[in-house]
């Protein structure tokens, strides 16, 4: 269950973009999911893919780590290409199967928008399987950063994220190890009609969910114990540091976002 | 008192609708470098006197004092710097991601400014021999490892006091006698005051002095060694007397010549295997 389960699935590397500070990384995240939108023609669909083959190079990461990050969208990017290719009807007709209609359009556009989803997931996950999820928080608590002076709690925000990071695993566990129980007990988790599943989870969540408020009652009682007292006056261990490759990601993100501009049709 | 470093006087504290005192009339001190174990069982308020030594709760009526410090509002966020405490659960405590982060949590809420910071959570875990471990996420420790992370949390603030409220009540045997030694060499090269509330009689017998609390107030104090003389009273207050202080009682009565009630297990089969030698 555990080994199923993992989100942000973290793969320890060295390369550049491992290296990259994680405001950069989200920054660039950012930037990229505004200028896949621009593309609309083989000339720019081969210049986002091939950047994106680029940086995938860069980062050292296994193939088979992106695609089996694709597995669970795979369903959605089919989707959406059939539904582009059966009912956009824009130029000439292809085939015609019975009360289906194929248009050239509806194919060409259905390739392209499932292009876009494609890079799209394929960039984002090259995110989480470079970044430490410690890190991506730290990231997103500093890029937030400015929002304290209009009193939105970012640095509470992000306490909040990598404590429920930190406690994923530990409640996975005890998920597994509920569930051991109530089998033991003669509970049937994998047989029955959905109606009964359903009805099965029950007796798994309320100890589950008990057992997570007494966790967070003494978590907090811990951290009091050890003066945390909110984000006042409280030092960073993790320091981000922005170095020459974080400005030259972006800037190549920017030439590439003027390119994309100048072939766009 | 000399030089007590926590004076606790005329202690009460009572629950909200909860008829019964948690803690009553309840006077007592802690000398500087000692090792006190405060035992009883459950509800004799011993939870409460933990919680109460860390301002998580306000006397009703008493002083506390700690380094000087009287227990108050005002003062309760020096007072958490000089005593760390180590709780029972060893995930429920365990508050960063990694070890490392773990440890740095405390110094960053004391705002200690980075490069000390980094130093000080390598030293700290290096004398829990922890420093192998920096990276490690929590889910891959033993509790045993858990507990010595979190004692490394409360050094890496170098308090005077450390405060284990039933800290190896939920490990298993070896994380227990791990977690109890480390305790024990940091005591000695510190000069730490450990303070350990537990049940377990077998953790008391390291202490050098035990005060057996019952029903809220101090039922007795002494020596290990005093106290476990006097067994029956203890299993009335609910409390088991360890194995090999039952043992050595036992072989005693059964007229071998120990020389003393020995609650160190090395030590009676020394001294049962070397018992002949002498004849």
């Amino acid at each position: 269950m555990m080994e199923k389960i993992i989100l942000g699935r973290y793969l320890p590397a060295d390369s550049v973009i491992h290296r990259m500070d994680p405001r950069a990384k989200l920054m660039f995240i950012f930037g990229f999911v505004l200028i896949v939108f621009l593309a609309n023609n083989v000339a720019t669909y081969a210049l986002l893919g091939a950047f994106t083959l680029f940086v995938v190079f860069l980062s050292k990461v296994k193939p088979q780590f992106l695609i089996a990050g694709l597995k669970p969208v795979i369903i959605l990017i089919l989707f959406t290409f059939f539904l582009h290719v059966f009912f956009t009807k824009e130029g000439e007709l292809l085939a015609e199967i019975g009360f289906f209609t194929i248009y050239k359009g509806g194919v060409i556009k259905g390739i392209f928008i499932s292009l876009r989803f494609f890079l799209l997931i394929l960039v984002t996950s090259l995110l989480t399987l470079t970044t430490p999820p410690i890190s991506v928080t730290d990231g997103i608590e500093a890029l937030f950063g400015p929002l304290k002076k209009i009193k939105v709690p970012v640095h509470e925000l992000a306490l909040m994220m990598s404590i429920s990071l930190r406690f994923i695993p530990t409640l996975l566990d005890e998920t597994d190890k509920i569930m051991k129980a109530q089998m033991a007990r003669g509970a049937d988790f994998a047989s029955g009609p959905i109606l009964e599943r359903v009805k099965a989870v029950i007796p798994l969540l309320i100890p589950l969910f008990v057992s997570a408020f007494k966790r967070a009652e003494e978590l907090a009682v811990a951290m009091e114990a050890r003066g945390y007292k909110g984000g006042e006056g409280r030092t960073k261990y993790r320091i981000l540091a922005w170095k020459s490759r974080d400005t030259v990601s972006l800037v190549l993100l920017a030439v590439l976002a003027a390119a994309l501009l100048v072939l766009r049709s | 008192m000399g030089d007590s470093i926590i004076s606790i006087e005329r202690v009460s504290f009572q629950y909200p609708d909860q008829s019964d005192f948690a803690l009553k009339d309840v006077s007592l001190h802690v000398q500087r470098g000692e090792w006190l174990a405060i035992v009883g069982h459950n509800g004799s308020g011993k939870s409460t006197l933990a919680k109460m030594l860390n301002g998580l709760h306000y006397p009703q009526a008493g002083h506390v004092t700690i380094g000087g410090l009287e227990l108050c509002e005002e003062n309760v966020w020096t007072i958490r710097v000089k005593l760390g405490m180590v709780f029972q659960n060893p995930d429920n405590q365990f508050v960063g991601t990694t070890v490392q982060d773990d440890v740095a949590f405390g110094l960053e809420n004391s705002g200690v400014e980075q490069t000390v910071m980094k130093e000080r959570v390598l030293t700290s875990l290096e004398k829990v021999g922890m420093a192998s471990f920096l990276n490690q996420e929590p889910h891959h420790l033993s509790g045993g490892q858990k507990q010595r992370v979190a004692i490394a949390s409360v050094i890496a603030l170098q308090p005077d006091i450390i405060l284990l409220d039933e800290a190896t009540s939920m490990l298993d045997p070896l994380g227990r006698d791990e977690v109890m030694e480390t305790i024990r060499e940091l005591k000695e090269r510190e000069g730490l005051t450990v303070i350990s509330i537990t049940h377990d009689l077998e953790e008391a017998a390291k202490a050098d002095r035990v005060i057996v609390l019952n029903k809220g107030s101090v039922y007795t104090e002494g020596t290990p060694q005093a106290i476990f003389q006097m067994d029956q009273e203890l299993l009335q207050l609910g409390l088991g007397v360890p194995f090999t202080v039952k043992m050595s009682h036992l072989l005693a009565e059964a007229g071998l010549q120990l020389s003393k009630r020995h609650f160190n297990e090395e030590e009676l089969v020394k001294e049962l295997w070397t018992l002949n030698f002498e004849k």
